[in-house]
């Protein structure tokens, strides 16, 4: 089987300076892909280049097979969405407006809805949770019920891969689990592929079939969460002190912060 | 496939009748009244009953045209209103707020300065004069920073500064009997509007508007951030390119026939989004329908209120608009 983004040898700088160096790594088809790394990294950049936002003339990444240059941008609108950072919300529209959007890819210039356009939208509205707030207007909404808007328009595009740039950063936690749970039904129902970027390691660790570790423009390790949230490759990466065992829940890492007053015991020394 | 033909397509019809009929009888209006043969008088010759070649000369040749000026003028900048908010994502933007407007002015007094004719030498220059400022403004707020309501401002503020000292300056330097015209085109005159003018302008800016209503789903789309317009397929490069041209265009050629008429690109729009929900395939055209009937409307306030004669239509869409601003600024600031 075709991978479904293929990053081959991909270099990327800001006006001379060096944002991404020789990355590589593609994901299968139906697989939930998640890209750590600190601040700075370069995981935001590798996203914007890899959803065709940032173009880059050699190297550019592959969907399934062929290189993200030469499709159409509506062709690649209905083959890959993306949820970027920080989406303006200050126009009244409404969520069922928003979510419409989506089916721009699919339609003509002016974008006239037909009924298929209509049926998707409401699918799409009931898979994330949202339908009983179609009327509402998004700049009224909390940050989850936006964020879940958002991916409700990008499943209207119909992707076989949807990107996210941390779509559960600032939410609470009931939020954050809603979000990561569509996330994965939409892996398991649709057969979507799920890339996104996470700061949070603990949910990554949940939901990711593999990682990828980002520090400073190179990849660390890439692989299933046992393999790359290790105490010896995070401590490195973060710069601090980390606490790695398994879950309670389950077969995958959790990862706790040890705040200064703790590194004492850590080494050994029992202060007082 | 589908029988039945789309909700938006309906509710753009109907919006676009609605207004289109609310121009209609404002220009009904305008072209009734009067300082003489209006009333009664007007009606009994509208209705044929009576026959009158004066009055006849004052609708035809006077009083049409300027309705006519009036309603052209008031669709372009309304539509340059909207098109700018959408594109500079900044409710306060306008083509006389951001300086444009001024720019145009700068650039067609000096085409009358250099005796060039209305048409097609003002314009030109006048063009020339609003891409200049365009191209000015765009490089002072940076792509950035132009997001912030103030930094837009303060730029179009200075511009708009610049673009008054350059006037004043063109216009002491001149002993010409023009200058009066010039003081009296700046704020806004609907008065010297003739059939063929309106007729130039009229084609010009017909293709502009075609043009923008075409681009108006991509408008709705680009509110959602140029990231996520791009990856729904929107080509952000050309449609943005165009869309201000294309403004810049109609709006430079309606400031050169009839001066600076300002906030009208800032009551409409607004107005409308209000009413209307911020969809661009409905407001488009209620733009263009509404902000004709709005200028026919102040046009005719112009013409009377005052006891003797008439003053500049500008000050009454000034009056109207710049309490709006600040309203506008004050409840985006909170």
């Amino acid at each position: 089987m075709i991978d479904a983004l293929t990053v081959r040898n991909l270099s990327y700088d800001y006006a001379g300076l060096p944002v991404l160096a020789d990355v590589s790594f593609s994901t299968a088809q139906g697989e939930f892909f998640i890209i750590i790394g600190p601040n700075g990294s370069g995981k935001t950049t590798l996203m914007k280049i890899m959803a065709g936002v940032l173009r880059c003339p050699d190297h550019g990444p592959l969907i399934f097979g062929k290189a993200l240059n030469r499709y159409g941008r509506k062709e690649l609108a209905r083959c890959l969405a993306f949820v970027p950072q920080s989406i303006p919300a200050d126009f009244p529209f409404t969520v069922r407006e928003v979510t419409l959007m989506g089916r721009s890819p699919h339609q003509g210039i002016l974008g006239l809805e037909r009924d298929r356009d209509m049926e998707i939208v409401e699918q799409a509205m009931d898979f994330t949770e949202m339908r009983h707030l179609a009327d509402r207007r998004i700049d009224q909404l909390s940050g989850g019920e936006r964020q879940r808007v958002f991916i409700a328009r990008a499943i209207c595009q119909e992707p076989k891969i949807m990107l996210l740039d941390e779509p559960t950063a600032s939410l609470d936690l009931s939020h954050q689990a809603r979000l990561m749970d569509l996330l994965d039904r939409l892996k398991r129902e649709r057969g979507v592929t799920v890339v996104m970027v996470s700061h949070d390691l603990n949910l990554a660790a949940m939901y990711a079939d593999r990682l990828l570790l980002l520090e400073a423009g190179k990849v660390v390790c890439i692989g299933p969460p046992d393999q790359v949230l290790t105490f010896g490759t995070l401590e490195p990466v973060y710069g601090c002190t980390l606490l790695v065992d398994v879950s309670p829940l389950g077969n995958f890492p959790r990862i706790t912060l040890v705040p200064e007053r703790f590194k004492a015991l850590d080494s050994g020394e029992v202060s007082e | 496939m589908n029988d039945r033909a789309p909700s938006l397509m309906r509710r753009v019809l109907a919006v676009s009748m609605l207004t289109a009929l609310i121009l209609a009888v404002s220009i009904v209006l305008g072209i009734s009244l009067g300082s003489t043969g209006a009333g009664a008088d007007f009606w009994s010759w509208a209705l044929g009953k009576s026959k009158d070649p004066v009055l006849e000369a004052i609708v035809l040749n006077i009083r049409l045209p300027r309705v006519m000026m009036a309603a052209l003028v008031g669709a372009v900048l309304s539509l340059g209103g909207l098109v700018f908010q959408a594109l500079l994502r900044n409710p306060l933007a306008e083509p006389y707020i951001l300086g444009i407007s001024g720019g145009s002015a700068v650039g067609a007094i000096i085409g009358i300065l250099m005796g060039l004719s209305r048409f097609p030498g003002v314009s030109i220059t006048a063009f020339a004069g609003s891409m200049a400022t365009l191209a000015l403004i765009l490089m002072l707020a940076s792509e950035r920073s132009i997001l912030k309501k103030d930094s837009l401002l303060l730029s179009g503020v200075m511009v708009n500064a610049f673009c008054t000292a350059v006037i004043m300056f063109l216009v002491s330097m001149t002993q010409d009997s023009r200058l009066h015209n010039i003081i009296y085109w700046l704020m806004g005159d609907l008065a010297s509007a003739d059939i063929s003018q309106v007729r130039i302008i009229g084609l010009i800016v017909l293709p502009c508007v075609a043009l923008i209503f075409g681009l108006s789903h991509a408008m709705n789309l680009l509110l959602m951030g140029k990231e996520m317009a791009r990856t729904m397929g929107v080509n952000i490069a050309v449609v943005t390119l165009t869309l201000l041209t294309v403004t810049s265009l109609m709006v430079s050629v309606t400031v050169s026939a009839c001066g600076l008429l300002g906030f009208v690109g800032l009551v409409i729009p607004h107005l409308l989004r209000l009413i209307l929900g911020p969809d661009h395939r409905v407001l488009v055209p209620a733009c263009i329908f509404g902000g004709g009937a709005y200028m026919v409307l102040c046009d005719v306030l112009a013409r009377v209120l005052p006891q003797q004669g008439e003053m500049p239509a500008g000050v009454i869409t000034a009056m109207i608009g710049a309490p709006l601003f600040v309203i506008l600024l004050k409840r985006s600031g909170s």
